[in-house]
């Protein structure tokens, strides 16, 4: 009895002693910080480039005057976790960070110092870059001015604190092997699915994630509710009637607007005007081409024509009808948003194709509703005001005028989604009857 | 805080909180009182001005989201009236009390760059979010499309209005 129970203990402790090996990453010794000549200044462009492409302020940065400086709060399902310094600070940032140091945290998800990174850093996809990929974001980081300043801790529950158990993660939703080309594809369209797949890490937001926080690989594109902003579909389920093309995706990759389909706001919005517009017209052009394919062959032409019969029937079913939401959506939003069947105009966003309205979550049509489109946001140069003082019956009956408008179902549970907007983004109602 | 933009062509600079109403600023700080006060939630109309030749009801738009624009108000649409609509909207005799004149011509006017030649269904959805309590809405309409017809037919010479559209 007291050997079986003997062997039993070594056999656990073995098994302990070879996950803890298996588990366990050893840290990388720290290096002074590489001085500006250490790297090339066409490595240094690149990588300001690729920094572009991957929008890696937007995660990075809370203060505008401290660039990567780090300390945003990520609110999840497991507790709060704050972006790091990455900064060439020595104590603060990645300033002791080698090459080799850097290159392994963006592929294998693992810090300098060994301990696991959370896959809210989307290593997962920035495995997918080349060496000289990495090198030229290494030289770009190194060259950044350093800022002394240490973001929160992070603020998990438990067990989600235990960095190490990101290795049964990792063991579950990564791999390490990176994207491989595809021969029967054009190099455009190899170019762009590097470029979505690789530094844009397109998917983060716009596939929705299991309980365990992994995209869904299943529902690539199939659309997610990121940052309190409405990812949309970009795969065959995409919700906007007039489907993109190489052509809408492009405009609207590049300026931020297309004819039809919406104007990029919110945290897509800081992607297109302050992230890509780095990156030259070519690599837009490679996304537009992979990121049209994900919806099937493009229709060869009569996008025009498609646009104004929905416009058409919009005008159809809801003209004269005068109720409540019209009478709101008359008052507040026609001036701006009518449009002439024939010709619709990209400034006037008609409303019955723009994805705010026509998606299945009501998330992006309220949020610019209660905060309205600065014109350094959305269309550079074009104002929206803000409707946060009209009360809650007039924003539910105009939005749901607008679905039926568009010729979709009611939202459900809209008043509530509001409320909760209102709330997190500081836009309370107006007192009832205050408002005159 | 403080925001810049231009006003009818000149520089302006505020140092007010960020959430200000464009109105009051354009009303109180820089002093163009031909822009009124209407309803205070943007349903009315009566506060329209352009921004970067677009309309724009300016008691629901914070100032902030103004920064580096172009504003152009009631006063800034033509250097004496000569703006084809101001002059229609005297020959047809269009306002009553006068009160919402001011947003109706700004809306109008930028409503003329989107259709230069503006149906009556055009005209009735683009111009209901302003209102007129004097229902001057036929005159309104009318004065429109005198307007419209005049600068189509200028089209083809110089520059038709001042209009920043």
């Amino acid at each position: 009895m007291g050997r079986t129970l003997a062997t039993v203990l070594v056999v656990v402790l073995i098994i302990l002693a070879a996950l803890f090996f298996l588990i366990r990453k050893p840290s990388i010794a720290a290096v002074e910080t590489p001085g500006a000549s250490s790297f090339s200044a066409e490595q240094v462009e690149r990588g300001r480039v690729l920094a572009g492409i991957g929008n890696c302020a937007t995660c990075h940065t809370v203060n505008e005057d401290d660039p990567y400086a780090g300390g945003r709060e990520f609110p999840t399902g497991f507790g709060s976790l704050y972006a790091t310094n990455i900064t060439p600070h020595p104590e603060d940032g990645i300033g002791n960070w080698s090459r080799e140091a850097f290159v392994r945290s963006m592929r294998e998800g693992v810090a300098r110092d060994g301990s696991y990174l959370y896959p809210a850093f989307p290593y997962t996809h920035f495995k997918n870059l080349t060496d000289e990929d990495l090198d030229a974001l290494y030289a770009y980081l190194m060259t950044r001015e350093p800022v002394a300043y240490t973001p929160p801790e992070n603020a998990l529950h438990f067990p989600f604190n235990l960095r190490f158990l990101q290795w049964g993660w990792q063991l579950l939703f990564f791999s390490r092997d990176p994207l491989q080309p595809d021969p029967q594809q054009s190099d455009d369209w190899n170019r762009g699915a590097y470029l979505a797949e690789g530094a844009g890490h397109c998917t983060a937001c716009h596939s929705p994630r299991n309980a365990f926080g992994a995209e869904k690989k299943d529902k690539a594109y199939a659309g997610a509710l990121v940052d309190n902003w409405y990812a949309p579909a970009l795969n065959t389920e995409q919700p906007v009637p007039v489907h993109w093309d190489s052509d809408t995706l492009y405009d609207y990759l590049r300026e931020g607007q297309t004819d039809y389909q919406g104007v990029a706001v919110g945290s897509m919005g800081e992607v297109v005007h302050q992230g890509l517009e780095r990156a030259p017209d070519s690599d837009i052009r490679a996304i537009a081409i992979y990121l049209a394919s994900l919806a099937g062959p493009e229709e060869a032409d009569g996008v025009d024509r498609q646009a104004g019969q929905i416009i058409e029937a919009a005008h159809e079913r809801t003209d004269g009808d005068r109720g409540y939401g019209e009478n709101v959506y008359m008052a507040a939003c026609a001036a701006c948003h009518y449009n002439a069947a024939d010709n619709p105009i990209a400034l006037r966003a008609e409303l019955s194709l723009n994805s705010a309205v026509t998606a299945a979550d009501p998330t992006n049509l309220l949020r610019v509703l209660l905060q309205g489109i600065p014109a350094n946001e959305g269309t550079p140069g074009v104002v929206m005001p803000d409707f946060a003082r009209l009360d809650n019956r007039d924003i539910v009956e105009l939005a749901q005028f607008l679905r039926k408008r568009a010729d979709r179902p009611a939202w459900d549970g809209l008043e509530k989604r509001l409320e909760e907007l209102r709330q997190q983004t500081g836009t309370a109602a107006p007192h009832q009857g205050g408002s005159q | 805080m403080s925001t810049r933009f231009r006003i009818n062509g000149q520089r302006a600079e505020v140092d007010v909180p960020e959430e200000t109403p464009l109105l009051w600023v354009v009303r109180d700080d820089i002093g163009f009182t031909g822009t009124k006060y209407g309803c205070g939630i943007g349903l009315c109309g009566a506060c329209t001005v352009h921004v970067n030749g677009r309309a724009v009801r300016s008691c629901v738009t914070p100032v902030s989201g103004v920064s580096d624009t172009e504003v152009t108000t009631i006063e800034g649409l033509s250097q004496n009236g000569e703006h084809p609509l101001i002059q229609a909207w005297v020959e047809t005799q269009t306002p009553q009390c006068g009160y919402c004149q001011p947003g109706q011509i700004m809306q109008a006017a930028a409503m003329l760059a989107d259709f230069p030649n503006p149906t009556d269904e055009q005209i009735d959805h683009v111009m209901s979010g302003n209102l007129c309590r004097c229902m001057a809405y036929i005159r309104i309409r009318e004065a429109i499309k005198l307007a419209a017809g005049r600068m189509r037919a200028d089209a083809g010479e110089d520059n038709p209005g001042a209009d920043h559209a």
